[in-house]
């Protein structure tokens, strides 16, 4: 290593492997639901296709979590996604594609995919 | 892309309580779930609420796992990082809330006042590896010297700063590089002071277990600062996992350039060693330090000629411990007001603390100088265990002395601490509770002190060895009090004409306790008693007849056969016979046994 280019670009390349353990208590959460009847509906590349895209994007302040079941278990997988100062928006029967484009117009956007939501899908 | 990060804690600590077979049990498991594309096994440094080991964090959730078992881990794997529910059961107690819901770290007491520089990388790093070490700013400090400042002001920002040595002395650290920075000489070296002797202290391990690389970065800086182009890790070969790991961060800077010729391509070249010490205490004076480096056997020399003048191999030398260190790539990133801005008005920054003896929470603290013990024992510290109330506290090792619960409300810095006759030393803190007896802490202290008396100097080696002889008389009930103004004679004595630190602090301990607690000598000395109940040749064991219900429970398991009576009848000790170990003591249910 001969310049401090050359540090940066380790350093950026890290950054997203290690924001991770750095998880800001004022960060956008996504919430994948992971209990048995959540894995079994499709659950585990839903909570992969997050956590890609949001690396791909380099969103720092996004924690991409799981948690056990949330009740509605015809809708799995179901993910929530919890913004400060904003209220919760519940996605169901979640595919890794949709994953990719919540990223993009909700996480980023800053608009829900209403389609996806369970207002949206249950009309 | 990892989504999950399972860190297990590598420090000597949580390592000797098997924490390795834990991480390689996470493996295993994580493997079985097929999970292994998706969480990655960390081992890292130090968490500090050593306590609590062996300490598992699982993030993102920041989940803190204390006491694992390997038989644990399998629940974690498939509840946790399968499902999702963070086995509430093994967390840190103080983390699961009544609803239990999961807390923050940074809400329980042992972290909240905390604060985290010299420590910022222990537990959240794979010190083994220099890529983590740079996701979290590493070597960005060097390169901001190599490129944007002069040495001088190198040397004026650690100055403004305000850091002062954390070995002990706290003697201001950029004066000793402007001091040596100021010499001409054709070679000059860095040298870094790991020979951590203190009874209780392991902060500097833990830092170069958990982040080894912040102590290279900041030799580099301070190498450019001076004009040294090598730096010597002193270091005690009774650490191996510090060495270690010290040899593979070594390794690995020195393949990224960042050790070696020409760094950065700025023209700055700095290579570094690592040196063993074999494990006399004096080698942590300097002068001792650096003719052990030389190859020579580890004794002090007088000074002047100070390091900085004439140093190792004869030529200017600094010599920083790893604390003092790991806080100067944070001062050069975050600027010399920023770390002016904690702690009280002459001592700056943070210190870490090695939190043990009577306390709940042992283990490593960070904290702004300037806090309380009160704060540090009672809330960080978690109080005292079993209901004891506090009684001391003893910083500074052997070379410090205690603070009394007079003056628990203290503001803990450099100065405050040598008024009130102890000293920060390297942060070794003792907590002591009404179980313990002052005297026999005092001996205790002098006689790691007459161990490690290095011999050079008469009143060193002989006055320590005096002075312990007078003490052990007062313990064995023997004393008199011309024995008491010996002792302060010959104490004072000894701190003034003692060629090196070790021999000038060594009756510390000694007159700390004299000052604060001389009705306790009084006590042993006049009474013949230990009011601590400590001192053997001071004590008996007596059975109340009273109480005593004759089970014979105390005759069967004296070791020593002195304990008489039939059954159900009052039984009897016979002091000749008694070993005072205390076994039939802890073993009477009617509390018809008492010492005294």
């Amino acid at each position: 290593m001969k310049s401090l280019q050359e540090l940066a670009a380790i350093r950026d390349r890290m950054k997203q492997t290690v924001s991770t353990r750095e998880a800001a208590h004022d960060s956008v959460r996504v919430v994948v639901g992971m209990a048995t009847c959540g894995i079994a509906a499709g659950a585990r590349p839903v909570l992969n296709a997050f956590t890609e895209e949001v690396a791909r994007r380099e969103l720092h302040d996004v924690l991409v979590t799981q948690t056990g079941c949330i009740g509605i278990c015809q809708y799995e997988p179901v993910v929530e996604v919890f913004m400060p100062g904003k209220e919760k928006v519940t996605y169901v029967k979640m595919t890794p594609e949709k994953a990719v484009r919540v990223v993009g117009e909700h996480l980023v956007g800053g608009t829900p995919v209403a389609e996806y939501t369970i207002g949206g899908a249950t009309r | 892309m990892f989504r999950s990060h399972v860190m297990v804690c590598g420090g000597t600590g949580c390592t000797s309580s098997g924490s390795d077979r834990i991480a390689e049990a996470f493996e295993k498991e994580i493997a079985a779930c097929g999970l292994e594309n998706e969480v990655k096994v960390v081992r890292t440094g130090c968490f500090g609420l050593c306590a609590l080991g062996p300490i598992v964090v699982i993030y993102p959730e920041a989940s803190f796992y204390s006491m694992v078992k390997a038989e644990d881990v399998a629940e974690i794997v498939s509840e946790h990082l399968l499902k999702g529910r963070p086995v509430t059961r093994l967390l840190y107690d103080e983390t699961v809330a009544a609803d239990n819901t999961v807390k923050s770290l940074d809400e329980t007491a042992f972290y909240k006042k905390q604060k985290r520089i010299a420590l910022r990388n222990c537990g959240v790093i794979n010190p083994e590896n220099i890529d983590e070490y740079i996701a979290f700013d590493g070597y960005q400090a060097l390169g901001k010297v190599l490129t944007e400042m002069t040495p001088e002001q190198v040397i004026q920002t650690i100055l403004d700063s305000g850091l002062r040595g954390r070995g002990g002395a706290g003697f201001p650290t950029g004066l000793k590089w402007k001091f040596a920075a100021g010499n001409k000489a054709d070679q000059k070296y860095v040298c870094c002071n790991a020979d951590e002797g203190d009874p209780g202290a392991f902060m500097d391990r833990s830092i170069l277990e958990g982040d080894p690389h912040v102590v290279i970065e900041a030799m580099a800086i301070a190498a450019y600062a001076i004009g040294a182009s090598q730096g010597y890790v002193y270091v005690r070969a009774e650490y191996p996992i510090a060495v270690h790991r010290l040899q593979v961060a070594i390794s690995q800077a020195r393949e990224y350039g960042l050790l070696g010729k020409d760094i950065f391509g700025t023209g700055f070249d700095f290579d570094l060693d690592v040196k063993l010490g074999a494990g006399a205490f004096v080698c942590g004076e300097e002068t001792a330090l650096m003719t052990s480096i030389e190859g020579k056997r580890g004794e002090p020399r007088p000074r002047p000629p100070f390091p900085a003048v004439k140093g190792l191999f004869g030529k200017p030398t600094i010599l920083n411990n790893v604390e003092t260190y790991a806080n100067v790539p944070q001062i050069i990133l975050n600027g010399a007001d920023w770390f002016a801005s904690m702690g009280t008005e002459k001592s700056k920054g943070t210190k870490v603390f090695a939190l043990g003896g009577k306390i709940k929470n042992t283990g490593l603290v960070e904290i702004p100088m300037g806090t309380t013990l009160r704060t540090i024992v009672e809330e960080i510290g978690g109080g005292i265990p079993n209901g004891k109330k506090f009684k001391a506290a003893q910083t500074g090792g052997p070379s410090g002395g205690c603070i009394p619960a007079s003056l628990i409300d203290t503001p803990i810095d450099y100065d405050n601490l040598i008024a009130i006759g102890s000293m920060m030393g390297s942060g070794g803190l003792i907590v002591m509770d009404e179980d313990t007896c002052m005297v026999d802490i005092a001996k205790f202290f002098l006689e790691f002190t007459v161990d490690e008396s290095c011999g050079k100097c008469t009143p060193c080696r002989v006055g320590t060895k005096r002075l312990l002889e007078l003490l052990t008389k007062i313990t064995d009930g023997k004393g008199t009090m011309e024995d008491l103004a010996r002792i302060e004679e010959l104490a004072d004595f000894i701190k003034s004409n003692s060629l090196c630190g070790l021999g000038q602090t060594a009756p510390n301990p000694v007159l700390s306790t004299l000052r604060y607690f001389r009705d306790e000598y009084l006590e042993h000395i006049q009474n013949k008693r230990c009011p601590a109940g400590v001192c053997k040749s001071l004590l008996q064991y007596r059975i109340d007849p009273q109480k005593c219900r004759g089970c014979t429970l105390c005759s069967r398991v004296c070791p020593a056969g002195a304990i008489s009576g039939s059954v159900k009848n009052p039984h009897v000790i016979d002091t000749s016979k008694c070993v005072k170990c205390g076994a039939c003591m802890e073993k009477c249910k009617f509390g018809a046994i008492s010492k005294g």
